[in-house]
């Protein structure tokens, strides 16, 4: 229990003293994981609201793939990424293992399931909300996939953030792709690992709580952002 | 089509972050768990840095991951230990120009109850037979690390089929050195450790050294820089560049000179040379 309270302690120290080491592995950490929802957003909403509104043999299915793909272990995208990337792998020309491109792209694809998901349950609800109007102001299939993202943005935060939280909190991955290589491909997450792995329980734990501590300061904004701009909008 | 996408979006990635992390002139070094939990990369690799610009980029992994990393192409350089895996690798042609860096000694740690009576014993075999017969649990890495292959080796020795005991009194943690530490100081097992991860390590809990001092317990660290021949795009000049300056004179007394608490943790090959003289 000694461990406890010394990780709070610690996680004081390392704040309070503004830790420079800790400053640039939390920095890569949003760094990373940032980018990986930029992209992941990026492709994953147009596609989660397609999804909402088309309809086609099959759909059900693919609907059901990409909510299972949900729970996609880390350790097997990390995998995956590696064989890709390494050397010896198709695109291993690119020599991108153990870069920190590496990790956001291991990132990106961890979470592109679980935004496109929950993008397709909020539009195609929406879809039902909305869809006479739509209908009779003849929105065209990507008028109306513009207009329910636009006016489904605050809910679609959420989705965004739920990626964000995946993201920066996964360790199997990007241990395995970025390699936790100090100072080049060290995030939050491996660290926390490494020092686990010295003994170091204290320190491990100091970091896990500055982790959680960005994690909800990350949120905390998104949130004040949020209920500023629907103040704004109505 | 889905492989132009993913090829795209990999190029993607690749641009957005490339500004954000230009490096400097690097190597890939594929290690183990020991050299980087004890420490010794953090003291070691700045020393270098300064004295010649390259910036060496150390992935810490068991011994058999890490040649396979290498097999793969996917480092310049490798700075492992498990002679018998260095060696076949060296013969398959993956490797060139093994050189021998520096050395320590396992250890048998254990809880103060010493269940299997050994704490003090100089002789690792009879220790663990000792362990067999009293099924006093031991936690083992079970990772083919270069520690595990030695632990391995000595059961053997002992004429011991530890796998017997799986699901009883053997346990394998299939992690690295520090996380099978922690499985031990959490269930009072036995468990076989390099010196250097140990003295480093902070979560002793009730554990602490009952064998040590077997002449038979040398561990050997080698480094071997992967074949260009094999990998075109091995960074030969910077990575021979690293092995020359280990296993110099100013390297090797680097080594020497680490310390954790007054306890030297490698002892480098040159100065056993220089001793022996």
């Amino acid at each position: 229990m000694a461990e406890i309270s010394q990780g709070f302690t610690t996680a004081a120290t390392l704040i309070g003293t503004a830790n420079t080491e800790l400053l640039s592995i939390v920095w890569l950490s949003l760094k990373v994981s940032g980018i990986a929802v930029m992209i992941a957003s990026l492709l994953a909403l147009p596609f989660g609201a397609w999804l909402a509104l088309v309809r086609f043999p099959g759909r059900q299915s693919l609907i059901a793939i990409l909510n299972g793909m949900m729970g996609l272990p880390p350790v097997v995208v990390g995998l995956l990424v590696y064989l890709a990337l390494s050397r010896a792998g198709p695109l291993g020309s690119l020599g991108l293992l153990f870069t920190p491109a590496a990790m956001v792209a291991a990132q990106t694809l961890l979470i592109f399931p679980i935004i496109t998901a929950l993008t397709r349950q909020v539009i195609e609800d929406a879809w039902i909300e909305y869809r006479e109007q739509l209908i009779s102001l003849n929105a065209s299939r990507g008028q109306s996939m513009m207009a329910l993202l636009w006016d489904m943005r605050f809910t679609l935060l959420t989705a965004v953030l739920a990626g964000f939280g995946r993201a920066i909190a996964e360790v199997g991955a990007v241990m395995i792709v970025g390699g936790n290589i100090d100072g080049i491909t060290r995030v939050m997450t491996t660290a926390i690992s490494l020092e686990t792995s010295k003994g170091d329980l204290a320190l491990a734990l100091a970091l896990g709580i500055v982790l959680i501590g960005i994690v909800v300061i990350v949120n905390a904004i998104a949130q004040i952002v949020k209920t500023t701009a629907m103040k704004h909008h109505g | 089509m889905v492989k132009v996408l993913i090829r795209s979006l990999f190029m993607i990635a690749a641009l957005m972050s490339a500004p954000a992390f230009a490096q400097e002139k690097f190597i890939v070094v594929a290690s183990t768990t020991s050299t980087e939990d004890s420490g010794l990369f953090k003291y070691l690799l700045p020393l270098f840095k300064a004295k010649t610009g390259i910036d060496v980029r150390v992935v810490a992994q068991g011994t058999g991951q890490a040649l396979a990393t290498a097999r793969k192409g996917d480092a310049d350089v490798v700075f492992v230990h498990d002679k018998v895996a260095e060696t076949k690798f060296m013969e398959e042609g993956f490797g060139v120009d093994r050189r021998e860096v520096m050395y320590n000694d396992f250890i048998i740690v254990g809880a103060k109850t010493d269940t299997a009576k050994i704490n003090g014993s100089k002789d690792v075999i009879e220790s663990l037979k000792k362990i067999a017969t009293s099924q006093s649990p031991f936690a083992s890495r079970g990772d083919k690390s270069g520690t595990h292959a030695a632990e391995l080796r000595y059961w053997k020795q002992a004429e011991i089929d530890p796998q017997t005991g799986k699901g009883t009194w053997y346990r394998e943690t299939g992690s690295g050195m520090g996380p099978t530490l922690n499985t031990a100081s959490a269930m009072g097992a036995y468990a076989f450790t390099d010196r250097g991860t140990w003295l480093n390590f902070k979560n002793r809990g009730d554990l602490g050294i009952v064998v040590e001092g077997d002449t038979k317990l040398n561990n050997q660290y080698g480094i071997m820089l992967v074949n260009p021949a094999k990998h075109a795009h091995v960074k030969k000049e910077m990575g021979l560049a690293f092995i020359d300056w280990v296993t110099s004179a100013e390297g090797q007394l680097a080594i020497a000179a680490y310390k954790i608490e007054g306890q030297q943790l490698f002892f480098p090959n040159r100065s056993r040379l220089v001793n022996a003289k």
